[in-house]
């Protein structure tokens, strides 16, 4: 059994309670459905004995509804409220803005207050209530990691919220659960929980500046980038937001249309859980994404030469 | 025209070029022929094939990916006379090109994953049954 993203492999107290509903309802409907069986096949025996009619419409048709739905609700109403509450107090706040076909997200840092945009992975420390913030910038999307938490609907111009908690250390596959357009099925992410001293680290890594372009390759690499005008859609920090390309010389922002790039090569996959992530697919992904993920706004680069396009490939793949 | 018009020299010809028909028609059967590389074993081609994710850029039959067009197809690797744009296809030439195409191929889009000799003989002895 594939434990990477499954509801019945829970790894977070919300998700044990849903896993907990789904098997007492299953299991209870079967029973229901097989006690009901059993009585249509004994009213079909041939020689079937008269029965009272009247018992049996308010016995089984009122009397036992009733107690089992109303059993059922106090159990599930009191389970329910054992949720863990959907707030941000107390709790670690990260932004994910479900795009099409893409998640950004955008954490804080601790120490400069400042925003680290990245995409497609979710890091949380383990053991901690983590409150997602949540929207959309094009269409309604929604978050869906079935080892952790129920689903949220992701509303453009609203903010929803999502409380996820990670028990144990991992990797949690989560997918978009609301269909958005051409390309839903290829818009997954990870959840990656970690202990608090890594996740720090890790964080702290994400708010430096893209590592820099230190062999000759690399920096044909970077040449290659900013020739094809990839800074149109991605930002590399330390890269495309300083002279010549700093803000004030766009005439629009639309530097997040696509992934924060700064450290793209830190991350388990590309094209939100489409590609493994190492230079080949960046490549294969650069040349052609249509082919790969057809409807997806990136358009390829037929005119990049081989030279160029595995340097791309390889700078990107440096930036850790 | 007509062979059996032709001595008694050339109908042992003959015969020989039935035989060698029948060998090739028994090798294109549903019989797999053994691996064309030493050495190198074919399933374990095909998986290492999906974990590089060959599939982003190349059509490879029995390997799950998204089929991408960036490279060409692998439909029918193992019949080409040629590959890389014109080196013979030979095992060697195969195992060499898989693990540094820009070294075989100058000017190639297909980069340098850092695949071991190893794991491109087992790639190769995978791509010589794609017929």
């Amino acid at each position: 059994m594939n434990e990477l993203q499954s509801v019945l492999h829970p790894a977070g107290a919300d998700a044990a309670i849903i896993h907990q509903f789904t098997w007492v309802l299953f299991v209870g409907a079967t029973l229901i459905f097989i006690f009901v069986m059993g009585l249509l096949a004994l009213g079909m025996r041939r020689a079937a004995r008269p029965i009272r009619p009247g018992i049996w419409i308010f016995g089984a048709g009122i009397a036992f509804p009733v107690v089992v739905l109303t059993a059922l609700l106090t159990w599930s109403t009191w389970r329910s409220a054992q949720l863990a509450p959907q707030t941000s107090h107390g709790a670690m706040s990260i932004s994910v803005t479900g795009k099409m076909w893409w998640w950004e997200v955008r954490y804080r840092d601790p120490a400069t207050n400042r925003e680290i945009i990245s995409a497609n992975e979710i890091h949380i420390p383990v053991g901690e209530s983590v409150y997602l913030g949540l929207t959309a910038s094009d269409v309604i999307h929604s978050l869906w990691v079935p080892s952790l938490a129920g689903k949220r609907d992701m509303i453009p111009g609203r903010v929803t919220g999502l409380t996820l908690r990670a028990d144990k250390p991992g990797v949690y596959r989560g997918q978009c659960a609301e269909y958005c357009g051409e390309q839903h099925a290829r818009m997954a992410f990870h959840v990656i929980a970690l202990p608090r001293a890594e996740f720090d680290a890790w964080l702290a890594r994400q708010a430096g500046p893209a590592l820099p372009a230190d062999t000759t390759v690399l920096q044909q690499g970077r040449d290659a980038f900013l020739a094809q005008q990839c800074q149109a859609c991605h930002t590399i920090r330390g890269v495309t937001d300083v002279a010549p390309f700093s803000q004030e010389n766009r005439i629009a922002d639309t530097s997040r249309l696509g992934p924060d790039l700064t450290h793209v090569g830190s991350r388990r996959e590309i094209a939100a859980g489409t590609l493994r992530n190492h230079k080949g697919t960046l490549a294969g992904w650069i040349a052609d994404p249509q082919a790969i993920k057809p409807g997806v706004f990136m358009p390829p680069s037929p005119d990049l030469d081989g030279e160029s396009l595995r340097a791309l490939a390889t700078y990107l793949e440096h930036l850790k | 025209m007509n062979i059996c018009q032709y001595d008694r020299r050339h109908r042992v010809l003959r015969a020989g070029a039935v035989l060698l028909c029948a060998l090739l028609a028994s090798a294109c059967g549903s019989e797999k022929p053994p691996s064309r590389v030493e050495g190198g074993d074919p399933e374990r081609g095909r998986l290492l094939t999906q974990q590089y994710q060959c599939a982003a850029c190349h059509f490879i039959p029995e390997v799950q990916g998204t089929g991408g067009k960036a490279g060409p197809s692998l439909e029918y690797m193992g019949r080409l006379s040629y590959i890389a744009g014109g080196i013979p296809n030979q095992p060697e030439n195969m195992i060499r090109f898989l693990q540094n195409p820009p070294a075989v191929k100058p000017g190639t889009l297909m980069p340098a994953l850092g695949i071991s000799e190893d794991e491109a003989r087992h790639m190769a002895a995978f791509m010589y049954t794609l017929r």
